[in-house]
């Protein structure tokens, strides 16, 4: 049923549509409101779950964690400075093959503390072995909540899975979405049915000492299942979309790519902005057009290299930065495509800078004009160094 | 003999890969033969995760699970809710379990949580006074003037300077159901804390002395006698607290002097020869036996 939502009422929903046993979470702006409304639900008993109030966002991993090893289906989410404080968990639970469902509303890493959107947190956790996908708006989020579980909790994948979604962007935002029935979800998604858990029927010993004789192999299995991941999800998104009509499960989207001759790249809510300017741009004459990446991992290199195969410019919008080296997706998309494309890298929105409509079309003409692997868009100059300025 | 045979006599098998002489796979025999097949174990990292499941092997005959070294308690406080969720929890106990470290240094946060969400799980911590799989470094709970690899005896040092640390009236300012301390030295004390906190629903807290031959310099023949004269010099007093209120010790009507404790421990042997310290290490018990009243008649 089509709802005005606000996106974190959303986000809660689809989880609720989930049917988690356990949820645990810490609160951290912008995650915050998901949170809320799960512990709202449980408390009008609108859902058969346990909520654990932690002390930390390092717990709260670690609830769920223990509660998923028990067989039963959990949830936990969280934002920035407390993926940062889970990723030793994070890492942990992958390592597990813990099929977890984690919503991480983006926002940007300390210092200096800010509380807006990039997507720093995130993809600082992208060789972690969790599933990642980035949600452009409220209804795809919605969709990749429940696809997600769907994905981690394959018997051939049993990896867990993160779904990104823009702080305050689609968090905060109130959007319109197409939510599925309870009746919908449970045709969809069959209860957790998992093929190891702590059970005293049948005793396991889980998170052994693995020396190097066992060790190199558990990663090559992870390493192999994203793989088979880049195959099993966008089965799983033509499942979807048969049932629920929509398309939003996949590895990437392309936006009239076909006879694009610059193309931007880019992962979450801007590439609403990206596809309203190529709109407009398009009416002007410009050829251009965008590759949006819905799962950043596994990264579907195969795919992009596809996509990308007929454009001569690529500009990389990425919301992030490795520093002392360019964006985390401009060196990947360099990788996927043949050398002679001329790709160039922009990093832009840390901190919640505005990413507007004209920022977006200086991109697109500067990835024209000369190759550079990481330029900074819209910066103050009057803020940095005389030498620094640009 | 069967594997499988071996399991049925014991949830805890020998096997494996402790030091001889290790007091704390004594003292988690004894716990986890007490709490028997239907518990689920959640195990912090060190020296007893490490000596008792070394892929492909394990030790344990009930489900366990190690994930983090700080983290244990909230992993069995997910293991908890998700028994609660599965209608089980009235037929399966949770135990975490960890060692100095893991519990009242780096793991404290997440222990303070699970005992003041009130989860209905046994915790045990297993001292033995240092980070010993990690090589003898000192943690919180290294007592005073003891030698370890980070509070290195010198020209300049006689050891650790610090006391250790309250553990047990931590756990017990939580106002929790029970929280003891025992010793491997006394078994049978053991395990009627255990099987005593057990019974109990709520967070439970049990802290179990357990010598290290390797990182205290002892004999491994020897870690029976050491525990019990910890105990009985009032080095390491035996106590239960419940809902906040210390309620029973065990009496020392005659403590003995504390060198007889430590001349048997190479991580001591500085203090030997050193009548000042040595009075500083018997003031410590002093205090203690005056604190619990360990020696006033009942
Ligand atoms: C976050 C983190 N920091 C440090 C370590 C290294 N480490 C592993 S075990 C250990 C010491 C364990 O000491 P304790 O908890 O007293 O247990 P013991 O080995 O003495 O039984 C340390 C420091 C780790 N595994 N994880
Ligand atoms: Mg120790």
């Amino acid at each position: 049923m089509k709802q005005f939502l606000e996106g974190s009422w959303a986000f809660a929903d689809a989880a609720k549509l989930c049917r988690p046993g356990v949820i645990s979470a810490y609160p951290i702006t912008p995650q915050t409101h998901i949170v809320e409304h799960l512990a709202q639900f449980v408390a009008n008993g609108e859902l058969n779950a346990q909520t654990i109030n932690v002390e930390s966002e390092h717990s709260a991993a670690s609830v769920v964690l223990g509660s998923q090893a028990c067989g039963v289906r959990s949830f936990t989410c969280t934002s920035s400075q407390g993926l940062m404080l889970m990723a030793e968990v994070v890492f942990n639970i992958a390592g597990m093959r813990m099929p977890i469902l984690m919503i991480c509303a983006n926002r940007a890493l300390s210092a200096p503390i800010n509380i807006w959107n990039d997507q720093q947190d995130s993809v600082s956790l992208r060789d972690s072995g969790w599933i990642q996908m980035y949600a452009e708006n409220n209804q795809e989020a919605v969709d990749l909540v429940i696809a997600g579980y769907k994905i981690g909790e394959k018997p051939r994948v049993m990896l867990p899975v993160m779904v990104c979604v823009d702080g305050f962007i689609l968090t905060h935002g109130m959007e319109v979405v197409d939510m599925p029935t309870q009746e919908e979800v449970d045709q969809f998604l069959p209860p957790y049915n998992p093929p190891y858990k702590l059970d005293v029927e049948k005793p396991l010993s889980l998170g052994l000492l693995g020396g190097p004789d066992v060790y190199i192999e558990t990663r090559y299995a992870i390493q192999k299942t994203m793989e088979d991941v880049l195959t099993i999800l966008p089965e799983v998104g033509d499942e979807f979309k048969k049932k629920f009509g929509r398309e939003s499960v996949r590895l990437i989207e392309e936006y009239r790519l076909d006879d694009a001759e610059v193309a931007l790249v880019a992962m979450g809510s801007v590439c609403g902005t990206i596809k309203d300017v190529i709109d407009e741009l398009r009416q002007k004459g410009q050829k251009v057009g965008l590759l949006k990446i819905v799962t950043y991992r596994p990264f579907p290199e195969a795919a992009v290299n596809k996509a990308l195969a007929k454009v001569p410019y690529v500009g990389v919008v990425d919301k992030n930065i490795s520093l002392g080296a360019t964006g985390a997706l401009y060196t990947e998309i360099k990788a996927a495509c043949s050398h002679d494309k001329k790709i160039s890298g922009f990093v832009m929105g840390l901190g919640g800078r505005d990413i507007t409509k004209n920022s977006i079309e200086s991109v697109f003409s500067q990835s024209k004009e000369k190759v550079n692997s990481c330029t900074f868009v819209d910066l103050h100059n009057d803020l940095l160094w005389e030498e620094f300025r640009v | 003999m069967s594997e499988r045979g071996h399991f049925e006599e014991h949830c805890f098998v020998s096997g494996h890969t402790a030091c001889a002489g290790c007091g704390q796979s004594m003292a988690a025999r004894l716990v986890a033969d007490v709490a028997g097949k239907n518990t689920i174990v959640t195990n912090a990292t060190g020296c007893l995760e490490v000596f008792s499941t070394l892929a492909p092997q394990t030790a344990w005959g009930t489900p366990w699970i190690h994930s983090l070294f700080e983290n244990a308690a909230a992993v069995a406080s997910g293991v908890e809710a998700a028994l609660i969720h599965l209608g089980k929890l009235d037929s399966i106990r949770v135990i975490s379990q960890g060692g100095d470290g893991g519990t009242a240094d780096i793991g404290l946060q997440a222990l303070s949580g699970m005992l003041e969400r009130g989860h209905d799980i046994l915790y045990v911590c297993y001292d033995n006074e240092a980070y010993m799989n990690t090589g003898i470094q000192r943690s919180g709970l290294t007592p005073f003037d003891a030698h370890t690899t980070t509070s290195p005896r010198g020209t300049h040092s006689s050891g650790n300077p610090k006391q250790k640390k309250p553990l047990v009236e931590i756990c017990a300012a939580h106002h929790i159901p029970y929280a003891a301390t025992a010793s491997v030295g006394n078994p049978r004390d053991v395990q009627t804390k255990v099987k005593k906190a057990l019974d109990i629903r709520g967070p439970k807290f049990i802290q179990i002395h357990v010598p290290c031959p390797l990182g205290w310099g002892s004999e491994p023949v020897d870690t029976i006698k050491i525990a019990k004269l910890a105990v009985a010099t009032g080095l390491f007093p035996l106590v239960e607290y419940e809902y906040g209120r210390l309620l029973r010790v065990t009496k020392l009507p005659s403590p003995k002097p504390v060198e007889e404790y430590l001349k048997l421990q190479g991580r001591f042997k500085h203090l030997l020869k050193n009548a000042a310290e040595l009075k500083k290490v018997q003031e410590v018990a002093q205090k203690n036996i005056e604190y619990y009243g360990l020696n006033s008649k009942a």
